[in-house]
């Protein structure tokens, strides 16, 4: 019986078992200055399990080449793993083929390979893409430099004091100039998760692709593509327990086989002289050069792990914390959440009256908690609550409720230090 | 531990009650002086004649590190000569990058107490703004920020 049906099963039982899940994790047993480390940044990057290291130390050790180049055992076993973690990746977001999943070194490389394989084809001066307050800067600046290169509009929608979307400006919006949109599916300053299904289908009505910036929602809940029908999606292996350096690029077939290519170089050509040169077809056409093999390996096993848990266990559990660290912090005078969206995943942005988020984050790392402090590359959700920064505690299925009790009462330590 | 000795006393002391906080009617001089990346913003406004900062004030939203800076090096310089104010600016800035020798011969007194931001590059930003801006104001310029080529690292930090 797989892992999560047995907990699923005992009433009453805690749905994951978090001693289990912590000892596969070994950075977890560090000590900082003497503390044992809390770990509560995971919005920025998430921790290896055992299995993912030792997976990638495996590949060095028994199977590395380089790919799609030779006919030696070596080089045919590093493609056969290369492409069998772009079959997991593309099972874990039911994607209908694997030519669909182009392999990036990461979220924002992949929505620039978009802006630049798609924008800068099928975009043109007056055209209008829509973007929403709550985007990561690597969901703005390539529609920005796309924009002033073609000249081209950005519209933005804006969102209410909860964080959440405000839907009925969304849809007015869009005119007969709107060519692109792009959202993110989940808030990496607030957690808000958006309606992105009704979006999109909103914008296709309209004839609209959609790229969606999934890097912080993939962690955190099973992601269907195909019952999402985005046009386009993004995700960074760093972020679900996997290696730096590797993400992934969703795109539907039709679109991926009209765009331009990004990169040039070895691998993504069909053939090459001076005179001229052909492209490759998906996903090579958009992998130009020796790739990060080991780093991909290392996702395709991060992706195993996960799916051995489950993300709707995964997803069960880490709403018990939210939920759990939302109810002790309210507790907490002079405490201001930032984000109270109705659907959120586990982040927990938050003020506290009359020290700022700088102070806050040195302090808890007296403490041994790491938690980010300052603006999370998202200026514009910044500039509407009008704050310049906020602290972010931002939860993995890997913390414990008694790690939430350990920031409570580090920031009520912090309020008396300054009282 | 060196967080723990850079919140301590004398600095919540002049973050909760700062030291010529305020407006100043005679100003001549101004500069604004802004941390974009974490948010603190502050105005130093002195009166020089003479050669010599016979007032001085600040104001400003700012973290705990920057607004004790602040408060600290208003009564540090106040009275002062131009020519001191200058030398202060540069020890200080070496001071938080571990540039000064502590026991060696300067003139910073009790703003010793900010050498533990060297151990945390991060917060020398902040701890820096307040000089980098009154070294602004000295010299007739209007604003000034921690980034880019005026970062005292020479190094940028990127803040997600």
């Amino acid at each position: 019986m797989k892992l999560a049906e047995s907990l699923l099963k005992s009433p009453g039982a805690s749905i994951l078992n978090i001693e289990q899940i912590r000892s596969d994790f070994p950075i977890l047993k560090l000590k900082i200055d003497g503390k044992p480390l809390v770990y509560l940044d995971n919005a920025a990057s998430s921790q290896m399990p055992q299995p993912v290291i030792d997976r990638m130390i495996r590949y060095q050790t028994t199977q590395h080449a380089n790919i799609n180049r030779a006919v030696h055992y070596l080089s045919e076993t590093a493609t056969e793993e290369y492409e069998k973690s772009r079959n997991k990746l593309k099972c874990f977001i039911n994607a209908s083929e694997d030519r669909e999943v182009i392999f990036t070194s990461g979220t924002t490389d992949a929505i620039n390979l978009v802006a630049h394989g798609y924008g800068r084809k099928f975009i043109s001066s007056g055209d209008e893409i829509i973007l929403t307050t709550l985007e990561h800067h690597s969901n703005i600046v390539p529609w920005q430099m796309l924009a002033e290169e073609k000249g081209a509009r950005i519209r933005v929608v804006p969102i209410n004091n909860a964080g959440e979307l405000l839907i009925d400006e969304y849809e007015q919006l869009f005119n007969k100039h709107t060519k692109f949109v792009g959202i993110t599916h989940v808030s990496n300053a607030l957690g808000t998760i958006n309606p992105i299904k009704q979006m999109i289908e909103f914008a296709h009505a309209r004839n609209v692709p959609v790229l969606i910036d999934g890097a912080q929602a993939a962690p955190h809940m099973k992601i269907d593509v195909q019952d999402l029908d985005c046009d386009f999606y993004t995700f960074s292996g760093h972020k679900l327990c996997g290696p730096t350096g590797i993400g992934i690029l969703y795109g539907k077939a039709s679109l991926l086989e009209h765009m331009q290519p990004f990169k040039g170089g070895g691998d993504m050509i069909a053939s090459v002289t001076f005179e001229k040169t052909t492209y490759n077809t998906i996903p090579h056409k958009f992998e130009a050069g020796t790739p990060p093999i080991a780093a991909a390996i290392g996702f395709g096993a991060a992706i195993d792990y996960l799916s051995e848990i489950d993300m709707s266990v995964i997803k069960a559990y880490e709403h018990d914390l939210i939920d759990y660290a939302t109810e002790q912090i309210s507790f907490i005078p002079g405490i201001r959440i930032i984000g109270n969206a109705t659907n959120k995943v586990a982040v927990l942005s938050f003020a506290v009256d009359k020290i700022h988020p700088h102070d806050i984050g040195t302090l808890l790392n007296q403490e041994g908690i790491a938690v980010r402090t300052g603006h999370h590359c998202a200026q514009p959700v910044m500039q509407h609550f009008k704050v310049p920064a906020t602290t972010r505690a931002s939860f993995s299925f890997y913390n414990s409720m008694s790690e939430i009790d350990a920031l409570i009462s580090s920031i009520q330590k912090v309020q008396k230090i300054f009282s | 531990m060196n967080t723990k000795s850079l919140y301590q006393e004398v600095v919540l002391d002049h973050n909760r009650n700062p030291r010529n906080y305020g407006s100043l009617d005679n100003a001549n001089r101004t500069a604004e002086g802004d941390n974009p990346l974490c948010g603190d913003h502050l105005n130093i406004k002195i009166n020089l004649s003479k050669g010599r900062i016979n007032d001085i004030s600040f104001q400003g939203e700012s973290c705990a590190i920057c607004k004790a800076s602040a408060s600290m090096m208003t009564t540090k310089v106040k009275g002062k000569t131009q020519e001191d104010a200058e030398t202060l600016i540069q020890e200080f800035r070496d001071m938080t990058i571990g540039k000064l020798e502590l026991d060696s011969n300067h003139h910073l007194g009790h703003l010793t107490v900010f050498s533990g931001v060297r151990e945390l590059p991060t917060r020398v930003k902040c701890a820096v703004l307040p000089w980098h801006t009154l070294h602004a104001a000295l010299n007739s310029v209007a604003t000034v920020s921690t980034e880019a080529d005026d970062d005292p690292m020479h190094v940028s930090i990127g803040n997600a």
